[in-house]
């Protein structure tokens, strides 16, 4: 029982960082055709603002020493800031483009965010304690649950909450869910194009700025590589969703984070370290089955 | 009054020329039909107004004020609503959803919820299936949907192109019946694209044929059916 439990809530704590980072790409694909190969480098950036530029191996917390409800809300401004900026600076050039072109763009853009990390704090991993207290086990029905697991489900459970009240509720919610699956008959009905645009960066980077911070708490160390690995499960996510589905992405990055999670319990011991192989193998699985992802749109062709 | 006027309209696709120096003139409160056999260049014209397609040259004026070039959203707001080809509902929203998504430019905020009412009046089907996926209505259903979307945006001019574009001729009747009478009621303009001209005639109103991105004729339905020259423009014989 104790056991089941603990492996519920690793499946949640992972699969909910995982519908994150997915919900994040899934906006800017949903609007733009984008598939925003920089969103993980917006996660590291998130984190390293937290520290003062240096190349020693213990970081000098600096933002990070806010106390809480000063420091998250100032790293989602940050995320927020650096996402539009993108979209300013890089993205609305290439609009107009075929989406393989915008994705370069983006593999580019993040080359260029990591790179200006590397150049400030070294390639050298920090180690960070952001609150240690989040550290201590909570009993739980008899399993022993890390208070930061608690944390992390509960913090991503109230971003999609408020997320879905947004695209459900209010009325740039409703016109950002209208682009997304018809852009230019959103636009004939007089939504704005760039308000919708950038509004869906904003939310990727606020998406992007919760992970960094989620993954700076549980890992303990700042990476200039560590949003990498769940920018890339994440849109993988969104594939088994199907692009372009806000649900489906969230789905899917719950999907991924319960597989990993369940492999990692039931594999046998030698084969526990091809979990990863297990996990992408099913994913080829589902894709070769449902091609168009698990919850694809109608609206998921093409944009002329 | 009039409302909107192209101007020596010129659309090209790379190579291929959609519209050819096409003049035309829009009065407040008139019916135009534009037709013509497939490929006229009539979808064209109605995008090109909307903005989704830009000009080669020409302008386009609307009340007066040159919205050539302007990007599509700036044209809805100035009051032209496009019922594009094919309907394009948003499945995945509500029927309310799909109805309020043009509300969002309008300044007279206080009107929504009666023009709401009044729309539903309009279609009592739209209003017993408010919270249902627009995806799921009948291509007649989502027909009405799409006129009812273009009327919440409280449009100077309604556009509509092929609104009988695979729908059953009592589906086509009822559309039909629908735009005469919004049109009585609310003295909307209209700019009708239809592949026939039977339509046209049965209805009444202005109309202009389309051939090759040419204005050919022009004047009034319901003396064009006695002209010669329409069976030419749609079968071909004579010269082009």
């Amino acid at each position: 029982m104790t056991a089941v439990l603990q492996i519920i809530f690793d499946a949640l704590s992972l699969g909910s960082l995982y519908a994150l980072g997915a919900l994040g790409i899934a906006l800017i694909f949903g609007v733009m055709r984008l598939v925003n190969f920089a969103h993980g480098d917006f996660i590291a950036f998130c984190v390293f603002a937290m520290l003062w530029p240096s190349i020693d191996a213990t970081a000098v917390v600096f933002v990070g020493l806010l106390p809480f409800y000063l420091l998250i809300p100032l790293l989602l401004i940050i995320g927020a800031a650096l996402s539009i900026l993108s979209e300013i600076i890089v993205f609305r050039r290439f609009r107009n483009t075929n989406p393989a072109t915008m994705m370069i763009a983006s593999f580019a853009l993040g080359f260029v965010i990591r790179h200006v990390l590397l150049m400030f704090y070294s390639s050298r991993p920090k180690s960070i304690t952001l609150w240690p207290s989040l550290g201590l086990p909570v009993d739980f029905l008899g399993a022993h649950i890390p208070m930061l697991q608690v944390v992390t489900i509960v913090i991503t459970l109230a971003a999609l909450a408020v997320l879905v009240l947004f695209l459900k509720r209010t009325r740039y919610g409703l016109e950002m869910r209208a682009a997304a699956e018809n852009f230019t008959m959103a636009r004939m009905l007089g939504v704005r194009a760039n308000g919708v645009i950038l509004l869906a960066f904003a939310i990727s980077g606020m998406l992007a700025a919760a992970i960094g911070l989620i993954l700076a708490t549980i890992s303990g160390t700042a990476d200039i590589n560590m949003g990498a690995n769940v920018m890339l499960i994440a849109f993988i996510a969104t594939v088994i969703g199907g692009l372009g589905s806000v649900p489906g992405a969230v789905a899917g990055g719950f999907i991924i984070g319960a597989a990993s999670v369940v492999f990692q319990a039931t594999l046998p011991h030698d084969a526990r370290v091809f979990r990863d192989a297990f996990v992408y193998g099913a994913v080829i699985v589902v894709l070769l089955v449902r091609p168009q992802g698990l919850f694809a749109p109608k609206s998921a062709k093409q944009r002329v | 009054m009039t409302l909107l006027a192209v101007d020596d309209l010129t659309v090209s696709y790379g190579r291929l020329t959609a519209l050819r120096g096409v003049t035309l003139r829009i009065a407040e409160g008139e019916v135009l039909f534009v037709t013509g056999p497939n490929g006229a260049g009539k979808s064209t014209l109605l995008n090109a107004i909307a903005g989704v397609v830009p000009a080669g040259s020409g302008s386009i004026t609307m009340d007066g004020a040159k919205v050539t070039g302007a990007p599509p959203e700036n044209i809805a707001r100035r009051g032209f609503s496009l019922v594009p080809e094919g309907r394009n509902v948003f499945g995945a929203l509500s029927i309310e959803e799909n109805l309020k998504v043009g509300v969002g430019m309008r300044a007279d905020r206080h009107k929504i919820a009666g023009d709401l009412e009044s729309v539903y009046a309009e279609f009592p089907m739209l209003a017993d299936r408010r919270h249902t996926p627009a995806g799921m209505l009948s291509g007649g259903q989502q027909q009405m949907l799409v006129i009812g979307r273009a009327l919440m945006t409280a449009p100077r001019i309604m556009a509509i192109d092929e609104p009988s574009l695979g729908l059953a001729p009592k589906i086509i009747d009822q559309v039909y019946e629908i735009l005469v009478r919004l049109r009585a009621q609310r003295k909307l303009t209209l700019l009708i694209v239809e592949q026939s001209s039977t339509r046209a005639m049965m209805t009444g109103g202005r109309m202009i044929l389309i051939r090759g991105g040419r204005i050919v004729l022009e004047g009034a339905a319901t003396d064009l059916i006695k002209d010669e020259r329409l069976k030419q423009a749609y079968f071909g014989f004579g010269d082009h």
